[in-house]
């Protein structure tokens, strides 16, 4: 996938019997499809949820939109003054910056191992297998989770009672509770960021180490200033790509902890979400207006960071 | 060499840790509940049980469930097979105004995240009245904007003389696109759909926000809320975790070798 992101979006210019644009409403027939769903479908609500951000509607207001009001920034005035709105932030700023370097700095340690000269059958059969939590069902690995950490019938505890350790409820308690959705994030996404990182490592000149070795370079010098360099782009697009991802989290502590115990892992998506269920359309989208800008803002100060460095 | 072998220790004893808790859950779900809570554990069931399977099928209308999923996968792989390589052979092979304006347009509903779009997409499909319905939960995915990428990418890869020779013997646009593009695809389309049933067999957030009667739930949001009901019966639990994960990790694994070979055969990169 990383790979196909590289090519430049603008296409060459067609040879001159395309030059004619004879059949130009044909194309527009073709397009057609993406035209009408995203016009209705994401543009429209985008746009939507801006104005619904300024109003005060509510669930009940959806048949009579004669009774909805508006209410100015009152909404976003709210919004900072909210407690468990300023949790949710907070919870999903620690998550962000614990679960991004984890989640990187293993996919690049399954990807180095990878390509240290393995034979290809193995390699093959260790890539499948750690890419398979990437595929799965969020709900259902929550839920194994979740068995999995019970303090009395799941098994991490159990062995840890076998070396002589009291293992804590993992998810009622509000120190750990974080960590553990912090830890299965990071153990269901670096399987992706092996998978980019390995397309980027197999990519670097040979010419490049054999140089490095020529100036005397250790292992630890040669991975430092030649593979880390080379896979700059793969990282800048493996940060962006997740540290998107991972604003958003939501079904782990949905089915988990259900944001408890005490707000200790409510995500600010799963506060929208909750919003949503009680009515409060209007709060709801100016949290969602926020979010939003927050993660254009991530990712453009991102690559604003990357390009320069 | 000593290199290498450290190598194989560490990647070994990362397969273990990255596929233990599949392997447990898995094993857990074919116990009876009181040998799942049982201390010392077991690793392999002392009693093998399908009683978590076959009680979960009654107590949460776990068949209507799974028929759902697949129902909408389904409906999904058609939709996008057929409009994201409608749209890509657009992107990739006609000329028309507007066309890079448009393509930034894709580039910008694939960053949209879904949570910021849910309030008004759900007022919306209210007002259309297909709340509680398989088309309400399927509309706004019936394009998928990675799709469109992707497709867009293989076709331009297609010689354009192909395309000139069939439009010099006067084919129509819609037959080029049918008999000449669509059957070079094929490799292509594989993937998509591969992707597309995943993504839809997994996805959750929108179904959960549609679908409002237990006739409509999907795996993922019957399983939730069952999560949520009966938050200690875990024999019923997990059996239902394994039934949501379980096809999508099978796939995987079946389709692996044709997904390698789509990519190798076409030179797709």
């Amino acid at each position: 996938m990383a790979t196909t992101l590289e090519r430049p979006p603008v296409l060459e210019k067609p040879p001159p019997v395309f030059r004619k644009p004879r059949n130009s409403w044909v194309a527009w027939i073709f397009v057609l499809p993406f035209l009408v769903v995203f016009v209705v479908f994401w543009a429209g609500p985008l746009l939507a949820g801006l104005g619904m951000s300024f109003t005060d509607m509510r669930s009940t207001d959806v048949r009579d939109p004669l009774a909805v009001d508006v209410v100015g920034v009152e909404n976003y005035l709210r919004l900072f003054d909210d407690e468990l709105m300023r949790k949710a932030a907070l919870n999903t700023l620690i998550f962000v910056v614990t679960t991004l370097p984890l989640t990187i700095a293993l996919g690049l340690a399954a990807a180095v191992a990878l390509n240290s000269g393995i034979a290809r059958l193995p390699a093959a059969f260790f890539r499948l297998g750690y890419y398979t939590p990437y595929i799965t069902s969020i709900i259902g690995i929550a839920v194994a989770w979740r068995f999995l950490l019970d303090p009395d019938a799941g098994p991490v505890n159990q062995f840890l009672g076998w070396i002589g350790i009291d293992g804590p409820a993992w998810l009622s308690d509000e120190r750990t509770a974080l960590p553990v959705i912090i830890v299965m994030t990071a153990w269901r996404s670096f399987g992706f960021d092996m998978v980019v990182l390995l397309a980027a490592l197999q990519g670097i000149p040979k010419e490049l180490y054999e140089a490095a070795d020529i100036d005397g370079a250790g292992r630890w010098q040669r991975f430092r200033s030649v593979t880390v360099p080379m896979l700059k782009p793969a990282l800048l697009f493996c940060t962006v790509y997740s540290s998107i991802g991972f604003a958003q989290f939501m079904e782990e502590p949905l089915v988990m902890t259900r944001g408890g115990p005490a707000g200790a892992t409510t995500s600010a998506s799963l506060a929208i979400y909750n919003q949503f269920g009680a009515g409060a359309y209007g709060y709801a989208g100016a949290a969602a207006t926020v979010l939003f800008t927050v993660i254009v803002a991530l990712a453009v100060l991102q690559f604003r960071i990357g390009r320069r460095s | 060499m000593k290199r290498r072998a450290s190598s194989y220790v560490l990647l070994t004893a990362g397969l273990l840790v990255v596929v233990f808790p599949f392997l447990w859950t898995l094993l857990a779900s074919f116990k009876p509940e009181s040998e799942i809570r049982r201390n010392p554990p077991t690793l392999l069931p002392a009693e093998w049980t399908t009683s978590n399977y076959s009680g979960l099928f009654e107590r949460m209308n776990m068949g209507t469930a799974f028929l759902n999923s697949a129902v909408i996968a389904v409906a999904l792989v058609v939709a996008n097979l057929l409009f994201c390589s409608m749209v890509g052979y657009a992107f990739a092979k006609l000329r028309f105004r507007f066309r890079n304006t448009l393509f930034g347009l894709v580039m910008v509903q694939l960053m949209v995240p879904a949570i910021v779009v849910m309030v008004p997409q759900f007022v919306l499909i209210a007002k259309l009245g297909l709340v509680n319905t398989f088309l309400g939960i399927v509309l706004p995915f019936v394009v998928a904007p990675l799709g469109i990428f992707m497709m867009r990418q293989f076709i331009a890869d297609i010689p354009d003389e192909l395309i000139q020779a069939a439009r010099v013997d006067g084919a129509r646009e819609f037959r080029i696109f049918f008999s000449i593009v669509l059957p070079l695809c094929r490799p292509a389309l594989a993937t998509l759909g591969l992707i597309t049933f995943m993504t839809s067999w997994n996805n959750f957030l929108w179904p959960a926000v549609v679908a409002q009667s237990e006739d409509m739930y999907t795996l993922p949001v019957a399983l939730a809320i069952f999560s949520n009901a009966q938050a200690t019966q875990y024999g019923l639990l997990i059996a239902g975790a394994v039934v949501v994960v379980a096809p999508i990790l099978l796939l995987f694994l079946f389709l692996q070798r044709y997904f390698v070979q789509g990519i190798a055969s076409t030179g797709l990169k």
